[in-house]
């Protein structure tokens, strides 16, 4: 039963995006086929969703990534408010 | 290697770190928390971080500036709360001569504000806080647009 299980994909929230959803992660069901923007769409209908912008920087795996880049099962995805570092 | 600390900043320990007998050169920038910002009285500032990627970026960085220029660079970044006047990122780079050590540096600190995932909360003297995004401050727009119509 075990590739009947939705893969979870876990999403890291930083800084103002953590506090617009109370949370530091979020977990979303995978689907195949899923790409970093389908996961930014998935957000932004939680509550709290709507403070985030369309196209919000975004890192997968510890490398900031662009829209059309596909998201596997175990891959960590993180949403990014803009730097300011330094 | 630790890139991002959570204790107190040293120029001279991490200028030494990239000293070298064939490295005449060494370029430091240091990044110090300032008491304004846009107009406002700033108390203390908390930086926080997405720290794996901020160590990933961070030596990539690194890396990168070792493969474009002859030189040993060393990168701290602190975390945390910090007060007026503390470091909050250091950077040295060294090298034979002065052009790609100077060079390197500036590179070094553009690269990391422009890459590194840190983000700051300014607690200002009214007693407000708020997130600093640098993609809208006024200084890039509102304030710019608002001297050039005084001057007008």
């Amino acid at each position: 039963m075990l590739h009947d299980m939705p893969a979870t994909i876990r999403v890291l929230l930083f800084a103002r995006y953590a506090e617009l959803f109370g949370a530091d992660h979020l977990d979303l069901a995978g689907r195949p086929g899923m790409t970093v923007s389908d996961v930014v769409s998935s957000i932004r209908q939680l509550p709290g969703g709507d403070g985030l912008p369309s196209r919000p920087l975004c890192a997968l795996n510890l490398r900031q990534a662009e829209g059309t880049e596909p998201v596997a099962a175990g891959d960590e995805v993180a949403l990014l408010p803009p730097l300011a570092g330094g | 290697m630790g890139f991002i600390v959570r204790r107190a900043l040293s120029v001279e320990t991490i200028a030494r770190a990239v000293l070298g007998p064939d490295r005449g050169a060494v370029a430091t920038f240091a990044g110090h928390v300032r008491n304004h910002q846009d107009g406002r009285e700033v108390l203390r500032l908390e930086y926080s971080a997405y720290e794996p990627m901020a160590e990933a970026e961070c030596r990539r960085i690194v890396e990168e500036a070792s493969a474009r220029w002859p030189v040993a660079v060393a990168l701290e970044h602190r975390i945390g709360r910090l007060e007026i006047g503390d470091a909050a990122v250091v950077v040295a780079v060294s090298g034979g001569h002065r052009g790609e050590a100077f060079e390197a540096c500036r590179w070094v600190i553009d690269e990391v504000k422009r890459r590194v995932p840190i983000w700051k909360r300014e607690y200002y003297a009214d007693g407000t806080e708020s997130w600093v995004d640098p993609t809208a401050s006024p200084l890039a727009t509102g304030a710019l647009t608002a001297r050039a119509k005084e001057a007008e």
